[in-house]
């Protein structure tokens, strides 16, 4: 579907063989990020924790290869990196059960969410993340049958080969199974949709000039140079 | 020129209205006579009654970008404030469903609703498109429903995608009309009814950010392609349906939208 076939290229050994181009992501999913915003959501604008999954979309003007350029804009100091363990879909999921959501998966991948850094989690402006390159994947998808368990990665993030950030899908709120049974209870996931599954708060952040690398155990890694925006 | 993509007999096809000057208006004089406004041409010369087509998104459908309380009465409705930018959030390919299509309403829900929106069809690549050349990228429109349960709202990431991106929630359709068969897209009358009844109405032009302003404002960080699709949307006047409800949507020039409510059973919940 994405009219930048971008993300197609990236290497998909098993069924579906492709990506779909539609990629949703997770927030407040790692333990962090709660831990973070601490007493912060029980008051206003949010009132009470989340309870279902806090989802959002890339849109496919934002995919993005590994090595491409990520554009800064003007004005903006930095990006951040949210350094995310990324499942991808093999059958079509629909309200799945916890116990065989793993079955719909065909494997996984890493993804960068990159964000202009916002401090309300209320209502943020889409500008912040869904502007063109935010979201490179890759480097390839590795099958599922290769990775012994999505819920004990240890996802690794450099800035300029200076390890920044080290995070494990242990501390995930919602482990790979149970965020995929949730989310499909009321949106249907295809073959070659991608679901991150959350990065570790506060992410990383990357000034102009600046290379990130994340990298998680048996999936390889996914670099990706910061400039400033021509215009 | 209206078009719509339908499935029948075994293909997807491309269909017209049959009798294109009056698919948008069901006068007493043919009713009376018998001949129906809704029946479809097909590419391939066939002529099949509406009811008999399977509907579906008129178009091959890309990025759909949504606008919350982009009418000052709906945002009054939901007592929110002005605001400095578009209240602007996503949805995902899942979500789409044609015309005459079924939307669940889950078991224990309070209050979901439609709302009746004009869709803007990206036809151009847009990159940073200054307003004044914003609706050259325009292909054309359709009638949106993008339905909501407000009891599943949190206050993460509004709207969250648990109330606005459920299966089967944003119904697209039933024609997609070209751009230039409309002439005035910010003029457009629009209404809902429920079962028959006339619940929401209101008109374009009371757009608090307009067509021209939302391409500028995206297309400045966010490269549009053929496909995507703005849903601009709703004015005052959504009210709660409950399974067995027939919602209709009507644009000026754009046609009806209908779509009914399920209950869980039909979905084997």
């Amino acid at each position: 579907m994405p009219a930048d076939a971008g993300c197609f290229s990236i290497p998909f050994d098993v069924p579906p063989y492709r990506l779909s181009g539609a990629v949703y992501g997770t927030l407040v999913n790692h333990r962090s990020g709660l831990t973070l915003l601490g007493d912060a959501v029980n008051h206003p604008p949010y009132n009470a924790p989340p309870k279902a999954p806090v989802l959002y979309i890339k849109p496919r003007n934002t995919l993005a290869l590994p090595g491409s350029v990520v554009s800064i804009p003007r004005g903006t100091p930095e990006l951040e990196v949210g350094a995310c363990l990324g499942m991808v879909i093999g059958r079509t999921a629909c309200n799945v059960s916890e116990t065989h959501a793993l079955d719909y998966v065909a494997g996984y991948l890493i993804v960068a969410d990159v964000s202009i850094p916002h401090g309300s989690f209320h209502r943020p402006s889409i500008r912040f993340k869904a502007r063109d390159g935010f979201c490179p994947l890759g480097p390839a998808v590795t099958a599922r049958a290769v990775v012994a368990n999505p819920d004990a990665l240890t996802i690794r993030t450099y800035v300029d080969d200076v390890l920044v950030q080290t995070a494990g899908t242990a501390d995930l709120i919602r482990p790979a199974a149970r965020l995929l049974a949730d989310v499909s209870e009321f949106m249907t996931l295809t073959p070659g949709d991608v679901l991150a599954l959350g990065a570790a708060a506060p992410a990383p952040r990357v000034r102009p000039g600046q290379t990130s690398r994340i990298e998680i155990d048996g999936l390889g890694s996914l670099s990706n140079p910061f400039r400033e925006a021509a215009v | 020129m209206m078009r719509a993509r339908v499935a029948y007999a075994g293909a997807i096809h491309e269909a017209t209205p049959a009798r294109e000057a009056a698919a948008h208006r069901r006068t007493a004089s043919n009713i009376q006579s018998g001949e129906r406004n809704d029946d479809v041409r097909l590419a391939d010369g066939r002529v099949v009654v509406a009811e008999d087509v399977v509907w579906l998104p008129p178009f091959e459908v890309g990025t759909v970008i949504a606008l919350g309380l982009n009418y000052a009465d709906h945002a009054k409705e939901l007592a929110f404030n002005a605001q400095e930018e578009p209240l602007v959030f996503l949805k995902g390919p899942g979500t789409l469903l044609g015309h005459l299509g079924m939307t669940r309403r889950p078991a224990g829900v309070k209050f979901m609703h439609y709302e009746c929106e004009l869709a803007v069809i990206i036809g151009r690549p847009a990159k940073q498109v200054p307003r004044d050349r914003a609706m050259l990228h325009v292909s054309g429109y359709c009638i949106a429903n993008d339905y909501a349960i407000r009891d599943y709202l949190e206050n993460w990431y509004r709207p969250n995608l648990r109330v606005k991106n459920r299966d089967g929630g944003t119904v697209l359709g039933p024609w997609f009309v070209e751009a230039a068969d409309v002439p005035d897209p910010g003029n457009l009358a629009l209404r809902t009814w429920v079962n028959g009844k006339l619940t929401q109405q209101g008109n374009t032009r009371d757009l608090i950010f307009d067509i021209p302003y939302l391409i500028e404002y995206l297309s400045s960080f966010m490269t549009l392609s053929p496909g995507d699709v703005i849903l601009t949307g709703t004015p005052e006047g959504v009210v709660n349906v409950m399974p067995g409800d027939v919602v209709a949507c009507e644009i000026d020039g754009l046609g009806r939208l209908v779509n009914s409510i399920a209950a869980d059973a039909d979905f084997g919940r």
